[in-house]
């Protein structure tokens, strides 16, 4: 088996590669900040980190501020080290 | 393949950049705050030799509470001019970059700033408030290097240089009591002008 078959597949779009890495460096981020930085739509957003989430690489937290739904994201210990496994196959890849 | 990678590589670390430092300091606000305070400290010069207060003949300077309102005055109005600067030009890169602006990394940033500069301030004041009006200067470029070097972790890290420039600087000046003008105009004015070109030459 090749490295390029250790590359995590939960980690092939660029989306969920830019959820984790802003996780990867935060604690908690919310939805809109996390919109912002990606640049993305609300849908885009939702329905990568619930795959992220469904992996059990991101905690997601639902809590109201006021009358206001507010979700945040943080990365758990096992996407942590899902994460940085697959950044060093990335790096080892370019190094062959 | 492997194009794709090396992007995927670039992508992760810009959002990482991205995301947890504030990149939206731009270097012309350095530029325009360096400015305003050279303004400020030569028209305070100015004044000071209106009121017959030759500043460079060593003569032992007595300051009027009128003449010290009016300086107080001055300087404010230097802090406005250069925190408008420095809000109009990070507005402007961060629109031109598509960056957002008030992030989680911003406000660590403002918090890791105001807390040293807050406690400089009061200091100040405190000098004021004791008519101790020589050691100012050298407290306002100390506390302003602590707060700068304190928040170099949530910006760009080459801000620590200015801050241990402004540092040192201030420290220095604690042994010229007398020549705090100079010391300023050298601290907030120049040092701030030639942090901002380099910065806009590197960041740009």
């Amino acid at each position: 088996m090749g490295i390029i078959d250790k590359l995590n597949k939960d980690f092939e779009s660029r989306v969920r590669l830019g959820i984790m890495s802003v996780l990867m460096v935060n604690d908690w981020v919310d939805f809109t900040e996390m919109k912002t930085l990606l640049d993305i739509t609300d849908g885009n957003l939702a329905s990568h980190s619930s795959a992220l989430e469904k992996a059990a690489y991101i905690e997601v937290k639902k809590e109201f501020v006021g009358k206001k739904p507010k979700t945040s994201y943080k990365v758990t210990d096992l996407g942590r080290a899902a994460f940085k496994e697959h950044l060093s196959y990335l790096e080892k890849l370019m190094k062959s | 393949m492997n194009q794709k990678h090396q992007e995927d590589l670039a992508h992760i670390r810009s959002m990482m950049e991205r995301s947890s430092r504030f990149i939206s300091l731009s270097g012309l606000s350095g530029v325009f705050a360096g400015l305003a305070a050279l303004i400020g400290g030569l028209y305070t010069y100015m004044l000071l030799e209106t009121r017959g207060i030759g500043y460079f003949r060593g003569q032992d300077v007595v300051l009027s509470d009128n003449l010290v309102s009016h300086l107080i005055l001055v300087a404010l109005i230097v802090l406005l001019f250069a925190l408008t600067f420095g809000i109009f030009f990070t507005i402007r890169k961060s629109k031109k970059y598509n960056l957002p602006i008030w992030t989680s990394a911003t406000k660590k940033m403002l918090f890791n700033l105001a807390v040293p500069l807050a406690a400089g301030g009061i200091f100040c004041l405190g000098l004021i408030y004791h008519g101790i009006y020589g050691f100012i200067a050298p407290a306002t470029l100390i506390f302003y290097g602590l707060a700068v070097i304190n928040a170099e972790k949530y910006t760009f890290s080459d801000i620590k240089y200015l801050g241990f420039s402004e540092l040192i600087l201030g420290c220095i000046s604690l042994f010229y009591i007398g020549y705090g003008l100079i010391f300023w105009i050298l601290g907030f004015g120049i040092l701030h002008i030639l942090y901002g070109l380099v910065m806009f030459k590197k960041y740009k």
